[in-house]
């Protein structure tokens, strides 16, 4: 018989496929896994951009690795409240510099410096609000020259 | 499928937000390897990706709202143009990229404030939508508004060609703040915000960037105002037969 937590367990093996340094729940996409008085799994998760590509593949991992561990799971997408990078974990704002992607800044509105993630230097510009995903902006690092993407804060 | 084939006031609203969302979408993606810098064409294609997926679940909303079972695809790919209901400015094609800029930044400042009323709606599913929307709005009007006041404050050349797109699609600008019966009755069940509302900040935004672009805002003259009803400029047919062709030669079809 699942429990939540055995459920959240298997899950740590759920990653983001554009940044797999971080799992669903670092990320803050996981919202909830509830399992109901038959054993039934409910996983849900909420997209971190309205038009995110890899929510199809989030969900098809979840369910196949419920499914290898033998539970009987469905996965269900809420909207409200809309995910925000502060749901981010410390931890994983640490695995992402880690990984080479500079994190989120505060607040959407607020400009705060960025740090290079290869020298650490605050001397970066951005190049473009937009990057390989919705998610990223674009930056380069103007002491190293290295080019880097941001997590955008919204 | 050929007539405007909501029954509720909300999916008929819902639609509407979707099928703007849609088609700008679908514009975006044409322009895909055509942008004046990779940057650009990788902000294209993220900003459309955007407006696709608010699509996506604003039409799934509208399905479940509908009750007759029907499903995204349903509504973007198996209705004909007249059941169209976005506003004529985004089905405007692609001509050069500062016609695009203007036609997304006068887009833009409407989205934004749009989506911040429709966070606050009694309807829970709806204000996540918007509350989404909204984040990605900002980051969509920051971009265009930047472009924008860098076309119309660079050179002779930029300057001319995006002032004459700012004219040529002055005259679709007003449709998208003007409510109408349907929208009425979903205010006052305290659901939506009447697009008219929204003209007071459509306007502020509006005015701020031109002036700071050093452009010139048109008189205000002839305003087309008919996509939400279903009657569209000759552009709508073309962009649906490219966007729907694979859905109606092979209906259901999945990959």
């Amino acid at each position: 018989m699942p429990t939540a937590a055995s459920v959240r367990a298997i899950l740590e093996q759920v990653t983001d496929p554009e940044i797999p340094v971080l799992t669903i729940a670092d990320i803050g996409i996981l919202r909830d896994v509830a399992v109901d008085a038959e054993g039934r799994v409910t996983v849900t998760i909420t997209p971190t951009y309205s038009g995110c590509p890899a929510m199809e593949v989030i969900a098809a991992d979840v369910r196949t690795v419920l499914a290898d561990a033998g539970y009987d799971a469905t996965v269900a997408t809420v909207f409200n409240p809309p995910w925000t990078t502060a749901w981010m974990s410390d931890e994983a704002k640490r695995k992402l510099a880690g990984f080479g992607i500079a994190p989120p800044g505060s607040a959407i509105d607020v400009v705060a410096e960025v740090l290079c993630p290869n020298c650490a230097s605050s001397a970066t510009r951005v190049i473009a609000e937009f990057s390989s995903t919705a998610c990223k902006r674009m930056l380069v690092c103007t002491s190293c020259g290295e080019p880097f993407d941001q997590f955008k804060e919204i | 499928m050929n007539t405007l084939t909501t029954a509720t006031p909300l999916g008929t609203y819902l639609v509407r937000l979707a099928d703007d969302n849609v088609v700008l979408g679908q514009r975006l993606g044409e322009y895909i390897s055509h942008a004046p810098e990779l940057e650009e064409d990788l902000a294209i294609a993220n900003t459309g990706l955007d407006h696709i997926g608010i699509a996506r679940h604003l039409y799934t909303l509208a399905g479940s709202v509908e009750g007759d079972g029907r499903t995204e695809d349903d509504f973007a790919m198996m209705r004909s143009e007249r059941a169209f209901s976005n506003a004529l400015l985004v089905e405007q094609p692609n001509t050069d990229f500062g016609y695009l800029t203007a036609r997304q930044f006068f887009f833009d400042a409407y989205q934004v404030p749009l989506w911040r009323r429709l966070a606050s709606s009694s309807n829970d599913e709806l204000a996540g939508i918007a509350g989404k929307g909204l984040k990605e709005a900002t980051y969509h009007l920051r971009r265009s508004s930047s472009w924008i006041v860098r076309l119309g404050d660079g050179t002779s050349e930029s300057h001319a060609r995006v002032q004459g797109s700012v004219d040529r699609l002055w005259r679709f600008t007003a449709e998208l703040c003007t409510s109408d019966d349907v929208e009425r009755q979903l205010a006052d069940e305290g659901i939506i915000a009447l697009s008219s509302d929204l003209r007071a900040d459509w306007e502020r935004t509006v005015d701020a960037v031109l002036e700071e672009a050093t452009l010139t805002r048109p008189a205000d003259t002839f305003q087309a105002g008919t996509g939400r009803f279903g009657i569209h400029t000759e552009h709508l047919g073309h962009l649906l037969a490219e966007m729907q062709w694979m859905q109606r030669s092979h209906p259901g079809l999945t990959w």
